[in-house]
């Protein structure tokens, strides 16, 4: 069984309601109602749009690099897509079982980047070069934070597989490696084990303190990944028209945006596996309310699918919706804010967790 | 092993696969319903509705290859990082040499982060991280009727009354 198969279907419902989600979001933090004429309260409305995204004409501009024009979509997509591959979705439900895990993940998002540096170039349109330059250097540059931050959950947890993370972070690692014992902030010292307890006690952000400071970073880098606001001004409309995208029309174009919805759930998934107990359930067993067992089932049975499939996705769901939260609540920075915010307080700070991290991981045996 | 390795990358192959097959196809449905009538008007490039004047491709902004360029340095940085990750801390290595090897590990690393954060902080020192900011430069005029005499109409009208003109 591949996680394909779940993956391709549910990235496409997920968009068409996630594009739902946004405007109404949207709507209501700003006091309108948003959408309300295309089905029941307005929820037809991104079908039709897709729709009408089909029926549009697929205009190449005379002075573009025609065969880099229609390719680069292609590549942004396949880029973006290819990430999901190694994430796991359940206890039973494992993506890609290659090793690298995590650590291939990221190489092959970043790909991404060329194919935005190939649709902005070979627009041949001052707009779309500019967003694409924009975006090139605030991606590739939010990406040593964001490497940097998963580095930190590799060391803690030893392993790139996002599989065994997963395990290591809910009551059933001992089903996994008999010797597993989990210690309430990772520290045997404090003599406080939580394996058998679970929960949220084991999750890695509680499992580890400063993995809190490590997650705030991940959550920063994660929406400049993804070319979310407040760091949109690669697509800043007022500047730069759609940035990159800016000659793109019809279903191209729609592929584009599929490709930046995915990439927010992508981010999403992967926080939420890295850091807030990925499929795990969020209650603890305490004494004989067996919490943590009865809200997630055995590895291997349906009923842990079903529990750890909610579980993950509504971590993830969550997630998507604090970035909605922060485009519709922040305003959008300057180019010298985003590099100094970068260059100067991320990557330092996140330097000093990947030592202090070190230091943790080594007080944990 | 050999096996497991396999299936895994093939998996991811079938993703990349997928997501090709995927586009394509969303592609050439929407070729066989759109309509498909150019015009030179319709195929220029936008520019505000203005006739675009030269190509895009020209020069751009410098400070963007040497974002590139510090990137590379950390990326590579972090290319190594990802290896040593996974040694450092293993238990039965710890355990066999009396906890000697976690801490030797680290502080290796710890002097080769050093080096590369000497970097950042040399690119830092030489400014080249600032991005160059518009420099608002505040008009010199001078004026041959003195300051006071402004102020002294001012406080006649009121200050408040002088925007209501």
């Amino acid at each position: 069984m591949t996680t394909f198969l779940f993956f391709l279907p549910f990235i496409l419902t997920y968009t068409v309601f996630a594009v739902y989600a946004e405007r109404k979001i949207a709507a209501f933090i700003q006091d309108r109602m948003g959408p309300m004429q295309v089905g029941y309260y307005g929820l037809a409305q991104t079908i039709a749009d897709l729709l009408k995204l089909l029926q549009k004409e697929d205009i190449v501009p005379q002075a573009a690099d025609r065969k880099l024009f229609l390719m680069a979509p292609i590549i942004i997509f396949t880029a973006i897509f290819a990430g999901f591959a190694t994430l796991p979705l359940t206890s039973g439900f494992t993506g890609s079982q290659a090793q690298v895990g995590v650590f291939f993940l990221l190489a092959v998002v970043s790909l991404d980047v060329i194919g935005i540096l190939i649709a902005g170039w070979s627009s041949n349109s001052k707009y779309s070069l500019f967003g694409a330059l924009r975006s090139v250097a605030q991606i590739i540059s939010y990406e040593i934070p964001l490497g940097l931050t998963v580095l930190c959950v590799v060391m803690i947890s030893q392993s790139f597989d996002l599989q065994e993370i997963s395990y290591q972070q809910g009551i059933w690692w001992p089903t996994l490696d008999a010797q597993a014992q989990n210690y309430l902030f990772g520290l045997k010292a404090l003599g406080i084990e939580t394996t058998g307890i679970g929960g949220f006690l084991t999750w890695n952000i509680v499992r580890m303190p400063l993995f809190f400071l490590v997650f705030l970073i991940f959550f920063i880098a994660s929406l400049a990944e993804s070319n979310r606001a407040p760091f949109d001004l690669p697509e800043a409309e007022s500047e730069l028209i759609g940035g990159f995208h800016t000659e793109y029309s019809g279903f191209r174009w729609a592929i584009i945006m599929l490709s930046e919805y995915a990439m927010m759930l992508l981010v999403s998934l992967l926080g939420a596996i890295l850091f807030l107990g990925s499929w795990n359930t969020p209650f603890p067993n305490i004494g004989s309310m067996k919490l943590a067992e009865w809200t997630s089932g055995t590895p291997g049975t349906w009923i842990a699918h079903v529990w750890g499939g909610f579980w993950l996705i509504s971590k993830a769901f969550f997630l998507i919706f604090v970035q909605m939260w922060v485009r519709w609540t922040y305003p959008r920075l300057r180019v010298d804010q985003l590099m100094t915010l970068c260059w100067k307080y991320l990557i330092p700070a996140s330097l000093l967790l990947v030592l202090l991290s070190g230091v943790w991981r080594l007080l944990m045996i | 092993m050999q096996h497991n390795q396999l299936t895994g990358f093939g998996e991811i192959l079938l993703f990349i696969i997928g997501a090709i097959v995927f586009v394509m196809i969303a592609l050439l449905v929407a070729r066989l319903i759109r309509p498909h009538r150019p015009n030179p008007e319709k195929l220029t490039t936008y520019e505000c509705g203005e006739d675009p004047t030269g190509t895009a491709w020209g020069q751009f902004n410098p400070r963007f290859y040497i974002i590139a360029l510090i990137f590379i340095l950390f990326d590579v940085e972090i290319v190594f990082l990802f290896p040593w990750a996974t040694v450092f801390g293993r238990q039965e290595l710890i355990a066999a040499t009396e906890g000697l090897w976690g801490w030797f590990a680290l502080a290796e690393m710890f002097i080769f982060v050093a080096i590369l954060a000497l970097g950042l902080a040399y690119a830092w020192a030489k400014g080249f991280l600032d991005w160059i900011k518009p420099h608002v430069k505040k008009p010199v005029y001078r004026s041959p009727i003195p300051k006071a005499l402004y102020e002294q109409v001012n406080e006649r009208n009121g200050k408040n009354k002088a925007i209501d003109v």
